[in-house]
C-alpha cells in the first residue's frame, strides 16, 4: 500500500449475467496525477468509473479510492470525492449562486464556508455579471467550467470527470483543461474520461480500455513510441485494429 | 451550384442562431461545416432541408428554393439528422426497407450505392436498431439516407460520440460517395475531420469565420506558431501567459502553441524568460498551423 | 400508395413491439370492464340489519320471516330496547334497524294502520335510500297480500317499476360509460403519444424531409388504432353480453357504426393533442387531464347531467362522449333505431369533421 496512491484497483470486475463489462482491470493512480481513462463507447469505462465513485457494486476484485474500500465504504467514498458528469451537472432553473449554495450544502459545507467559496468561485470564473442569472441561460462553456468548480467546492482529494468537454469550442476546452492543470498542481488528483483523443495528450498517464480490459497504460509519450504513432488518435486506431 | 446560401439569418426567441450566412457548395463537393455546439450548424441544416424558414435571406438546394419549392427538395435530398434518427424497435432490414418505400424505391434498385457500407452491417440485419453499437447505427443511418439516390446529402454531426475507428471508416465511405456524383454537406465539431473535406466553412456563434480549402486556411494563418515544451505543463502555461509579448498561448497535447505579438520574434528570448521561471527541459520549435489554430485565432 | 402501406406496416410494428402500448391497448380495457362490472355495484346484497320488535306477534313474525328470506337482507341481531339502536349503529354492525311498534297486529286489525320504523344508516346515503326502498317494497308486497282477503275502500297503491333496468343493475349504467372512456382514452392518448414519440426521437424530421405527405402521415398513424379500437369495442360488448348478461336490444350494426364514428372523433382529438405537445409525457398528461377527467365528470357517465349546475351542463354539450353515451344507451338498453338518435349522431358527426379539419390544419409541415 503506497501512501502516494489515491486509487488502487486490482482485478476489478463487473459482470452483467455472463457478460463481463469490466474484466479484471488493475491499475493505480498517484496523488496529483491527471489520469486519462480512455476507450470506445461500450468498452466499459463508464461502468468502471461508476464502481470507483461508489454507485455500482463490483462483482469481483478489489479497489480503494481515497483510502476507502469500494465494496464496504461506498458512502465514505462519495463524501470524499468530486464528480462531474456532462449530463447532470447543474440545475438549469437555479441561478449560479443558488447552484453553488445547493451543492455546497449537499457536501456538508458550513454556511460561512459556502459564502466564502461562492465569492471566490464567482470571481475566479469571472461570473460576477451573471451570478444571479439562471444557469440554463449560460453558454455551454461557462456551464461546464462552473460545473467543474462546483465539483471541487468541498476540496476533495480526487475528482472524477465523465466526458467533461463534449461539444464546446476549442478555446473553452483549453480553458477547462487549464483549470484541470491548476487543480492538479494544487494536489487534487484528476480522473478523467474523454473521447477527444487530443485531450488524452494533456494527461500524465493514460489507460485505454477495449472490451472490458485495459489494453494500454502509460504516458502519452511512451504510448506513441510503443505504437509508432504520431498522436493518441493513431495509438487508438492501431490498438483497435489489433 | 448544388447549394447556394445568401444572407441567411435565423433567430429563435432572443437568440440569433444564424447571422447573415452566405456560401456555395459545388456539385459533388465534400463540404464541411466546422464548429462547436451552439455555432448554428443544426439550424443551418434545418433551413436547407426546408424544416425551418429563415427570417432573412434565400437559399436553394439542387436548384430549388427552400421555401417555395420545398416539396421538390424533400423528394430529392438525403438527410441524416443528429443522433442518427432510426427506428429503434425496427430491425436493420426493416428500417432500410421503410426508408426505401417512403421514397418510392426498393433496396435492390440502388443497392450498388450502399453496398460497401451495408455489407458491414448485413450480418446484423435482423437485429433491432436500438441494439446496435454507435458505429453500426451510424452506418445504417447513412444507408437509409442514401437508399433513394439523393443528389444532395446532408449529414448533421454524423461522427459525434462515435469511436475513432468508426469515424475514420465513415469518412473513407464519404470520400467514395463523392465519386458517385453526390454533393455532401457535413457538419462536425472535430477539427481533424475538417482536413478531409474539399472545402470547409468555420462557423462560431452563428457567423462564418472563413471559407476555403483546408490547406488554404492553414496557409493563411497570420503568424508563425511555435511548439513549446517544458517539464511542467501548468507552470509553462502560466509563464507563457506572463510573458508580455505573447499573442496566444494554447495547450496542444504535450506542447503549447505559442504565437508572439511581434513580427521579429526571437525564440531565444523566450527561452531565457522561461528559464528564469525555473522551468527545465525547455524546447521551442517552429510548427505548422492546424485548422484548430486558425479557428481559435478567428474566433477570438 | 405503396409508400402509405409501408408507413402503416411500420406503425403496426411499433405497436406490437412495445409491451407498454399493448398493455394499455388491450389489458386496460378488459381490466376496467371487469372491475367496474363486478366490484362496483349499487345494488345491495346481504345487508346486515337488526330487528326491534315491541309486539312479537304473528304479523310481525311473518314480516320478519319475509325479510329474512330475501337475499337482500341478513338479520344480524335482535335487539330489545330503544337505547340499543344507537349503540348498534355506532358499532357499525348493521346498516338498518326495523322498529315494530307495540301491538302491531292489533292496531292493523282495529285501525287498519300499523307503523314500522325503518331506520337506516345514512352515512352512505345511496345505500340507505336503496335499503329503505327495498324494505318498503317487501312491506308493500306483504300488505298487498293481506289486503286481498279484506275489503277496504279505494286505495291507490303506488307501484313503481324501474324501466329498462328493473333490477337497477349498475352494470347497465357502467358498461356504456366505461366503453366510452376506454375508446376515448385509448384512441386519443395512443395516437397522440405515437406522433409525439416520433418528434421526441427525431425521426419526425426524416419523415418530413421525404415525399410522404402530411395527410399520409396522419392517416397512417391513425389507421392501426382505428383497427385496434374496434377490436377493443367488440371485446367489451362481448364481455358485457356474456359475462354480465347485458342485453343489446338494438341493432348491432348501428352500434358498430356509431362506435366507429366516435372512435374517429377520439383519434382526431389525439392528433390535435399531438400538434400542441412536444413530448410524449405532455401528450399523455393532456389526454388524461383534458379528456378523461371531463369525460368522467361531465359526460353523464357517473353523475347525471341534469343534476349539474347550469354552466357545467352547457359545457357538457361540447364533449363528444356525452352524445355517444346517449347513443349507446339508446341502442343497447332501449333498442332504438336511427330515427330516435339521429340528432345526437349528427352532432357527433359534426364534431368529428371539425376535429379532423382542425388537426389537419394545425399539423406542422415544418419544425416550428
Amino acid at each position: 500500500m503506497n501512501n502516494n496512491e489515491v486509487i488502487q484497483v486490482e482485478g476489478l470486475t463487473k459482470m452483467f449475467g455472463d457478460f463481463a463489462a469490466v474484466n479484471a482491470i488493475t491499475f493505480e493512480v498517484k496523488k496529483g496525477e491527471i489520469f486519462g481513462f480512455l476507450g470506445a463507447n461500450g468498452a466499459g469505462k463508464t461502468t468502471a468509473m461508476k464502481m470507483l465513485i461508489g454507485i455500482s457494486k463490483p462483482t469481483a476484485g478489489m479497489a480503494t479510492v481515497a483510502g476507502f474500500d469500494v465494496f464496504t465504504q461506498a458512502e465514505d467514498i462519495k463524501k470524499n470525492i468530486g464528480y462531474m458528469s456532462q449530463k447532470f451537472a447543474l440545475y438549469d432553473d437555479l441561478t449560479v449562486k443558488e447552484n453553488i449554495t445547493f451543492f455546497g450544502g449537499i457536501y456538508g459545507l458550513s454556511r460561512k464556508r459556502i459564502k466564502e467559496k461562492s465569492k471566490a468561485l464567482i470571481e475566479e470564473l469571472g461570473l460576477e455579471e451573471v451570478a444571479n442569472k439562471l444557469v440554463g441561460a449560460l453558454p455551454l462553456g461557462w456551464k461546464q467550467k462552473l460545473s467543474f468548480s462546483v465539483s471541487l467546492i468541498h476540496d476533495p482529494k480526487i475528482v472524477f470527470l465523465d466526458e467533461p468537454t463534449g461539444g464546446v469550442d476549442p478555446i473553452t476546452r483549453r480553458q477547462f483543461w487549464e483549470m484541470i492543470y491548476k487543480a492538479a498542481n494544487q494536489g487534487t488528483t484528476v480522473f478523467v474520461t474523454t473521447h477527444y483523443m487530443d485531450e488524452a495528450e494533456y494527461c500524465d498517464r493514460v489507460s485505454i480500455m477495449v472490451e472490458g480490459k485495459i489494453e494500454a497504460l502509460d504516458t502519452p509519450k511512451k504510448l506513441k513510441e510503443q505504437f509508432n504513432a504520431a498522436n493518441m488518435n493513431d495509438v487508438f486506431l492501431k490498438l483497435a485494429r489489433g | 451550384m448544388s447549394i447556394t446560401v445568401s444572407n441567411i439569418s435565423k433567430s429563435y426567441k432572443n437568440v440569433k442562431a444564424l447571422k447573415d450566412i452566405s456560401f456555395e457548395v459545388k456539385p459533388a463537393e465534400l463540404f464541411g461545416l466546422i464548429g462547436p455546439d451552439g455555432a448554428g450548424k443544426t439550424t443551418l441544416f434545418r433551413v436547407l432541408t426546408t424544416l425551418l424558414i429563415a427570417n432573412q435571406g434565400n437559399a436553394a438546394v439542387a436548384g430549388f428554393d427552400v421555401v417555395t419549392d420545398y416539396k421538390k427538395i424533400r423528394n430529392n435530398v438525403g438527410y441524416m439528422p443528429g443522433k442518427f434518427s432510426l427506428y429503434q424497435d425496427l430491425t436493420v432490414e426493416e428500417n432500410l426497407n421503410f426508408f426505401a418505400t417512403i421514397f418510392g424505391t426498393t433496396i435492390e434498385e440502388n443497392y450498388d450505392l450502399i453496398k460497401e457500407i451495408y455489407v458491414q452491417i448485413a450480418p446484423f440485419k435482423n437485429r433491432r436498431a436500438g441494439k446496435l453499437s454507435g458505429g453500426m447505427k451510424q452506418k445504417l443511418a447513412l444507408c437509409c439516407a442514401l437508399i433513394h439516390k439523393p443528389k444532395v446529402l446532408f449529414l448533421d454531426e454524423p461522427t459525434t460520440g462515435v469511436d475513432p475507428v468508426s469515424r475514420k471508416e465513415f469518412w473513407e465511405m464519404l470520400k467514395r460517395l463523392q465519386q458517385k456524383d453526390i454533393t455532401i454537406l457535413v457538419s462536425t465539431p472535430y477539427m481533424d475531420e475538417a482536413a478531409l473535406c474539399d472545402r470547409i466553412a468555420l462557423i462560431q456563434d452563428g457567423k462564418i469565420l472563413q471559407i476555403d480549402t483546408p490547406e488554404a486556411i492553414v496557409k493563411h494563418f497570420p503568424k508563425q506558431i511555435y511548439n513549446v515544451r517544458a517539464s511542467n505543463m501548468y507552470q509553462l502555461i502560466n509563464s507563457l501567459k506572463d510573458y508580455k509579448y505573447n499573442h496566444s498561448v494554447y495547450p496542444f497535447g504535450e506542447f503549447v502553441h505559442y504565437t508572439d505579438s511581434r513580427t521579429n520574434f526571437n525564440p531565444e528570448e523566450l527561452k531565457v524568460h522561461l528559464e528564469s521561471k525555473n522551468l527545465l527541459n525547455i524546447e521551442i520549435e517552429v510548427t505548422e498551423a492546424t485548422i484548430e489554430d486558425t479557428f481559435m485565432e478567428l474566433a477570438k | 400508395m405503396k409508400r402509405f402501406i409501408g408507413f402503416i406496416k411500420k406503425e403496426f410494428y411499433h405497436i406490437f413491439r412495445d409491451s407498454r402500448s399493448l398493455f394499455i391497448l388491450f389489458g386496460m380495457p378488459i381490466a376496467q370492464i371487469l372491475l367496474f362490472g363486478f366490484a362496483i355495484t349499487n345494488e345491495i346484497n346481504n345487508v346486515d340489519i337488526a330487528i326491534l320488535d315491541h309486539s312479537k306477534d304473528a304479523t310481525t313474525e311473518e314480516i320478519i320471516n319475509k325479510i329474512a328470506a330475501s337475499k337482500y337482507f341478513s338479520i344480524k341481531k335482535i335487539i330489545e330496547k330503544e337505547s340499543d339502536i344507537e349503540t348498534i349503529f355506532k358499532k357499525g354492525k348493521v346498516k338498518a334497524v326495523l322498529n315494530f311498534e307495540k301491538d302491531f297486529s292489533k292496531n292493523l286489525v282495529k285501525d287498519h294502520e300499523a307503523t314500522v320504523q325503518i331506520i337506516t344508516d345514512a352515512t352512505d346515503p345511496n345505500t340507505a335510500n336503496t335499503i329503505s326502498n327495498y324494505v318498503q317494497a317487501i312491506l308493500q308486497k306483504y300488505q298487498k297480500n293481506l289486503n286481498k282477503e279484506i275489503s277496504i275502500p279505494y286505495q291507490i297503491v303506488p307501484e313503481s317499476r324501474m324501466v329498462y333496468n328493473p333490477e337497477l343493475k349498475s352494470v347497465y349504467m357502467f358498461v356504456p360509460g366505461v366503453m366510452t372512456i376506454i375508446l376515448m382514452l385509448v384512441s386519443a392518448m395512443m395516437t397522440s403519444i405515437s406522433i409525439t414519440r416520433e418528434k421526441e426521437l427525431g425521426t419526425m424530421e426524416i419523415l418530413l424531409v421525404s415525399p410522404l405527405k402530411p395527410i399520409q402521415v396522419i392517416i397512417g398513424k391513425v389507421f392501426p388504432y382505428i383497427f385496434l379500437s374496434i377490436i377493443n369495442a367488440v371485446v367489451i360488448v362481448v364481455l358485457s353480453i356474456f359475462i354480465f348478461k347485458m342485453p343489446v336490444q338494438g341493432s348491432l350494426f348501428l352500434l358498430a357504426m356509431e362506435s366507429i364514428l366516435f372512435i374517429i372523433s377520439a383519434l382526431a382529438l389525439g392528433i390535435l393533442i399531438s400538434t400542441i405537445s412536444a413530448t410524449q409525457q405532455t401528450a399523455m398528461m393532456i389526454s388524461l387531464m383534458g379528456l378523461m377527467l371531463p369525460v368522467i365528470l361531465l359526460s353523464g357517465f357517473i353523475f347525471p347531467i341534469s343534476s349539474m349546475p347550469e354552466p357545467l351542463q352547457i359545457i357538457s354539450n361540447i364533449i363528444p362522449a356525452k352524445w355517444f353515451i346517449i347513443i349507446i344507451k339508446g341502442i343497447m338498453l332501449k333498442g332504438v333505431g336511427l330515427q330516435f338518435i339521429w340528432k345526437e349522431t349528427l352532432i357527433l358527426l359534426g364534431m368529428t369533421v371539425f376535429f379532423i379539419a382542425l388537426s389537419v390544419k394545425k399539423y406542422k409541415i415544418r419544425l416550428e
